[in-house]
């Protein structure tokens, strides 16, 4: 049940990654899954999912003896279905607390760094907004488009639900902790995000940078844009890496599949995604 | 019918066979709230019933009300039925006597494929489809709202309702029936004032049934009614139903206030759900006395 809920909110992301072009790995890259065979179960944060399908699809066509499936939910999700032991990779869009890292025994692979960026309409004029003025606009003290330059029409908000790790992080770094007003409409994954914002001329939400493509308008947070380059260097602040976990340290075939996240093929998937890759 | 096998042992086996089943249906259940009761147990003794009960959704301040979820789930359960049963009684009126055959068994056919059709495919297309239409026709808000899943969810109960009500009214007997054609009573008024009254506690019984899925679902809410923890002020305001609420908690942390209130949530879904359920027997069950103590 919970599955197809989460599977199905997917399903934008998913199309997304249909449309990203796809390099052909360099054969030695994927050396190491020749002749293996058995599955790898994923879920957890949905920012990272075009990147996995990516991946999965590069091992898979090379090797079919592999099954990989790849499942959302959420930060918090991942985090706990891998330390129950009910998948093998849990995502994450923030780092584990201590508390859970210890609980579970949890391994941390960080393959990125990811922005978290306020997203538009692409017919909407407003394209730069002020840290106190995404704070008002959050906590319910700015409503109207009007008031920050706009037409008048309401803001209808968008945020994401409990589990996000998207979420926590715009709501650290984005909102410094601010208020979300509870009359926000909450959706379950990126792709959803996405797909909403996509669809509402007067909306406004919050994404992993790696979705952002021409369906949405990024939101310059205080003059800084949030593109790869500001990401990069800190200039733009709302940064997070992404996160796969692993309870203990992984073997066979996981630990393979990890370490691919590594290579210049992994790395070049990565930044095809729209992630800066991490060494 | 004579077959090879000795008479009477195939039967003995089934027998036991379908009590079982029945058995089996029955006690899962009941081993679903004894589930709900023994996790939700430290909740309900420790005094913070009322607390989760009445108090809003404020996970940031330390509080976990489940109540703005209880009244949509039950705002919008009620609201699809306010659409969905003319719509249904109508279809079933059609269907079972109004139409020729031809068009019945189209009705018919329709309805079942209908029934077949998953809920994420209704929310998906209404994603789609009437969600920027709510959004143009309202002139504010995200499209997203109790107005927005209703009619979906009408849609998702009704073909339930329909073959419940269908049912009822071919099982009207066929002497009333006949006496109603003596009279010269035409096809609406046979329908009017024969099979709808004798066909009544079918009807209750789809109301119920349809009831009962409309509360239940949870891809409806969850894609169209916005999901805001709040108290829905009109019917467009967008709200979270507690399927939904279930749905967007789940994933917190095991050790969480917020993934031990789910089962709260279970809870008052399970008690709302048979709370409606005993109240519409009761009013059958009155119904039926007063009908057999009128006097022939």
């Amino acid at each position: 049940m919970r599955y197809t809920i989460f599977s199905f909110m997917l399903l934008p992301a998913v199309l997304a990654w249909f449309l990203l072009p796809v390099g052909t790995g360099l054969a030695s890259d994927l050396d190491p899954f020749a002749g293996m065979r058995g599955s790898i179960r994923i879920a957890g944060g949905t920012a990272h999912i075009p990147v996995m399908k990516a991946v999965a699809r590069e091992i898979m066509s090379v090797n079919p003896q592999i099954r990989i499936s790849i499942a959302g939910g959420g930060s918090g999700l991942g985090i706990r279905q891998v330390g129950e032991g009910l998948i093998d990779i849990g995502n994450a869009g923030r780092k584990p607390t201590e508390q859970e890292i210890a609980r579970y025994g949890l391994v941390l692979f960080r393959w990125a760094i990811d922005g978290v960026a306020a997203i538009v309409h692409p017919q909407n004029r407003i394209r730069s907004l002020s840290s106190a003025q995404l704070q008002a606009i959050y906590g319910g003290r700015i409503t109207n488009w009007k008031e920050v330059g706009g037409v008048d029409r309401a803001i209808n908000l968008y945020t994401r639900d409990e589990s996000s790790g998207t979420r926590k992080v715009f709501w650290k770094k984005g909102l410094n902790r601010g208020k979300i007003v509870k009359r926000a409409n909450v959706v379950v994954s990126n792709g959803a995000m996405k797909t909403a914002i996509a669809h509402d001329p007067f909306g406004l939400g919050y994404v992993s940078v790696g979705h952002i493509d021409s369906s949405v308008a990024p939101v310059t947070l205080d003059g800084v844009k949030p593109s790869l380059q500001n990401v990069q260097s800190g200039r733009y602040p709302v940064a997070r890496g992404l996160y796969s976990l692993t309870r203990g340290r992984p073997a066979g075939l996981v630990k393979r599949f990890l370490d691919f996240l590594y290579t210049p093929t992994g790395q070049e998937i990565i930044a095809g995604s729209g992630f800066i890759p991490v060494q | 019918m004579r077959r090879r096998q000795p008479a009477g042992r195939p039967a003995r086996g089934l027998e036991y066979l379908f009590p079982a089943a029945a058995a089996a249906g029955g006690l899962f259940t009941l081993a679903i709230l004894a589930f709900l009761l023994v996790f939700g147990f430290p909740l309900l003794v420790d005094g913070r019933l009322a607390g989760l009960l009445l108090s809003p959704w404020e996970p940031d301040r330390g509080l976990f009300g489940i109540y703005p979820m209880a009244l949509a789930s039950l705002l919008l359960a009620l609201s699809a039925l306010v659409i969905g049963v003319p719509l249904s009684l109508g279809t079933s009126c059609v269907i079972s006597t109004l139409a020729g055959p031809g068009l019945r068994r189209f009705l018919m056919h329709g309805v079942r494929l209908m029934a077949a059709i998953p809920t994420v495919v209704y929310s998906f297309a209404a994603l789609f489809l009437l969600v920027p239409l709510m959004r143009r026709l309202l002139g504010a808000g995200s499209g997203l709202g109790l107005l927005t899943a209703a009619p979906v969810l009408a849609l998702l109960v009704s073909p339930t309702m329909i073959i419940f009500f269908t049912n009822s009214f071919n099982r009207v007997e066929r002497q009333v029936l006949l006496a109603a054609d003596a009279l010269g009573a035409t096809g609406p008024q046979k329908l009017l004032f024969v099979i709808l009254p004798a066909a009544w506690p079918g009807i209750l019984n789809g109301m119920l049934l349809g009831f009962g899925r409309a509360m239940g679902d949870t891809m409806v809410s969850l894609m169209l009614a916005g999901n805001s923890p709040v108290v829905p002020g009109s019917v467009v305001d967008p709200a979270r139903t507690l399927t939904a609420h279930i749905a967007l908690v789940m994933a917190a942390d095991f050790d969480s206030m917020e993934f031990r209130s789910v089962f709260v949530c279970g809870l008052v879904l399970y008690a709302m759900t048979g709370l409606l359920m005993l109240c519409f027997r009761l009013v059958a069950a009155l119904g039926r006395r007063t009908r057999h103590e009128r006097p022939a």
